[in-house]
């Protein structure tokens, strides 16, 4: 090892203060934590599978093993149908590896690290969110994209088309804080992708994803319609193929601020506990 | 005492059924290192957790780089560098990329944090390996730039929990090296460790610390001295005049001890050990070895080895290092 001299203190001005106050700080740290996000999101492009793969594995699941006896036999009008209800069951389930990553960084210890350092508590969590946009967003193109290959014609216009996409990032960073809870309660990674499955799968099963709401026994249609995966699917519906959006806007822009109102403070809650 | 860059009294934490800290009281002086020794499960990491801020206690006080630890957490740790026990830099990242992340995070600019990234890269060795994620790097390596990331900030008071866990020794000397440049450079080093002589080594004073409670806190000499058994050690010119030695030296022994030939294995044959209760022994011994015209070529006072101490102090004499008979010279 090498001799050389590095002087202990040369930070010159106050050391108590953050830098440019403390929502400047907060916003710093979380680009800077979230571009460490990103790396190792690059690093192991594995694992977009749930982002990428997956959606298309459904898609063509859906679209071409039970979409003729969904629909009786009609697979495009399914498909039309089919893709934005699936959009929003894989941003849904795209935000479970976030609980996990969190869950086995906590594990690892590199956690530790962050909370020895004068970081807002919130920091770290918000960093992890923010870098999620990337996933949300490759779940779009990759949906929309394949889905066009496979016949799916966006039917309203572009613009339409990019609020779906916008409203779907925003539902999804909303979403994932439920599974950034579960990532601080839970001991293990893999027991945060068994809670959230647990959660995520009557959601997006029982909506309106798959089939019309009319169809469902009317116990079942009383849940579906209290599912905050219901309204998102109609505004993406309706911006992507047409129809009514303003209600189901209204419902989901509600669920969204809902999620976060609850979600955003139990998960601060239980990072804080976990020690 | 504003010299104390650690204080900490009465601190207590409960986990469900264990007692992990039952009113720890620490002490570090600036500018000194402070080694905290204990059996596995004693506290230390709790203790070193909740000066690190990372955890509160159930009750105590405690107070780093004179800053309350529990009022002004985000205070204390602009002052504070710590290494956990395991290596926790972030694998995916690399060299570079992890010190870059913490500079930022401790509102260095992002040029001066990779100008201090650099600096410690080339301090630790890491130069050549700056640009390769950290899973490729062997454990000293993450070690090293565990530590690393731990000085990023020019801390005034650095933790350091078990930093040389499953190093080899040549590693090892190597990371005492950068604690004691450290120190030289003004920090305060607490540093907890299972390795006697690495506490032996670095520690100015030592806290002994079984069950969450502080059992000893002295010098390493200190410590010693209170274990008691002084052991003198004569060796003869004449190997043949071991068995009047060993009369001679019978003279000078400790209540209820004997002089007996040095039987350690290992050792080379021929020297006489007594144990003695203070160091006049010596003055009595040489005058009497004289008369008797024996003629010595090698003769000194020996301190218990800290192991020993260790042991006496925790009464844990099944603990993974046997007490050798080797160490008792």
């Amino acid at each position: 090892m090498t001799t050389l001299d590095v002087p202990v203190r040369n930070i010159v001005g106050d050391i108590d203060k953050p830098r440019g106050g403390a929502l400047a700080a907060l916003a710093r740290h979380s680009v800077a934590l979230a571009r460490r996000s990103l790396i190792k999101t690059i690093r192991t492009p594995e694992a977009l599978i749930d982002v990428t793969l997956q959606p298309v594995i459904f898609l063509l699941l859906f679209t071409y093993l039970l979409g003729g006896a969904i629909s009786g036999g009609d697979r495009h009008g399914y498909l039309q149908f089919l893709l934005p209800g699936m959009l929003a069951q894989s941003l849904a389930m795209g935000g479970i590896a976030l609980g996990q990553n969190l869950n086995a960084d906590i594990e690892k210890g590199v956690f530790d690290r962050f909370r020895s350092l004068p970081v807002a508590r919130s920091a770290p969590l918000v960093g992890a969110v923010a870098a999620d946009v990337v996933r949300y967003l490759t779940v779009c193109v990759v949906m929309l994209g394949f889905g066009m290959v496979m016949g799916f014609r966006v039917e309203t216009g572009f613009l339409p088309a990019v609020a779906a996409v916008a409203l779907s990032i925003g539902f999804g960073l909303c979403f994932c804080w439920i599974s950034v809870w579960v990532g601080m309660l839970v001991r293990t990674s893999g027991a945060v992708q068994g809670v959230m499955f647990l959660l995520v799968f009557p959601l997006s099963f029982g909506s309106n994803v798959f089939v019309q709401t009319s169809t469902l026994p009317g116990w079942l249609q009383a849940f579906v319609h209290v599912n905050p995966i219901t309204p998102l699917v109609g505004t993406i519906r309706g911006l992507l193929v047409g129809g009514p959006v303003a209600g189901h806007l209204l419902w989901t822009v509600v669920w969204m601020a809902a999620l976060l109102v609850i979600f955003v403070p139990l998960a601060l809650r239980a990072y804080a506990r976990r020690a | 005492m504003t010299d104390l860059v650690v204080r900490a009294e009465g601190l207590r934490k409960r986990f469900k059924t264990t007692q992990a800290l039952d009113g720890v009281d620490l002490s570090m002086r600036r500018g000194t290192v402070l080694g905290v020794l204990g059996p596995n499960g004693a506290g230390k990491t709790t203790a070193v957790r909740v000066l690190a801020t990372l955890l509160r206690p159930d009750a105590g006080h405690a107070e780093v780089a004179g800053i309350d630890v529990l009022k002004e957490p985000q205070r204390v740790r602009r002052r504070i560098g710590l290494t956990g026990q395991y290596a926790s830099v972030d694998e995916d990242l690399t060299g570079t990329q992890n010190l870059v992340l913490i500079g930022q995070l401790l509102d260095l600019t992002t040029k001066d944090a990779r100008k201090r990234a650099a600096e410690l890269l080339e301090w630790f060795d890491l130069a050549d390996a700056a640009g390769r994620p950290a899973k490729t790097y062997s454990g000293g390596m993450r070690r090293r730039l565990d530590l690393a990331a731990s000085l990023v900030g020019h801390p005034e008071v650095i933790f350091l929990d078990e930093p040389t866990t499953g190093l080899d020794p040549a590693k090892r000397e190597d990371m005492w090296g950068v604690v004691r440049t450290q120190v030289t450079q003004g920090a305060s080093v607490l540093l907890t460790t299972q390795y006697l002589e690495e506490a032996d080594a670095l520690a100015d004073e030592i806290v002994v610390i079984n069950k969450g409670r502080v059992i000893a806190h002295d010098t390493p000499d200190g410590l010693k001295r209170r274990v008691g058994g002084l052991t003198l050690r004569v060796r003869p010119a004449d190997p043949a005049r071991v068995p009047d030695t060993l009369a001679v030296l019978d003279r000078v022994a400790a209540p209820g001890t004997n002089a007996s030939a040095d039987a350690t294995a290992g050792a080379r044959p021929g020297a006489v050990l007594v144990p003695v209760t203070g160091d006049t022994a010596l003055d009595e011994a040489l005058p009497a070895l004289r008369r008797a015209g024996i003629e010595v070529v090698d003769l000194g006072l020996q301190l218990p080895s800290l192991d020993e101490v260790f042991h006496a102090l925790t009464g844990d004499h099944t603990d993974d290092t046997p007490a050798k008979e080797a160490e008792l010279v």
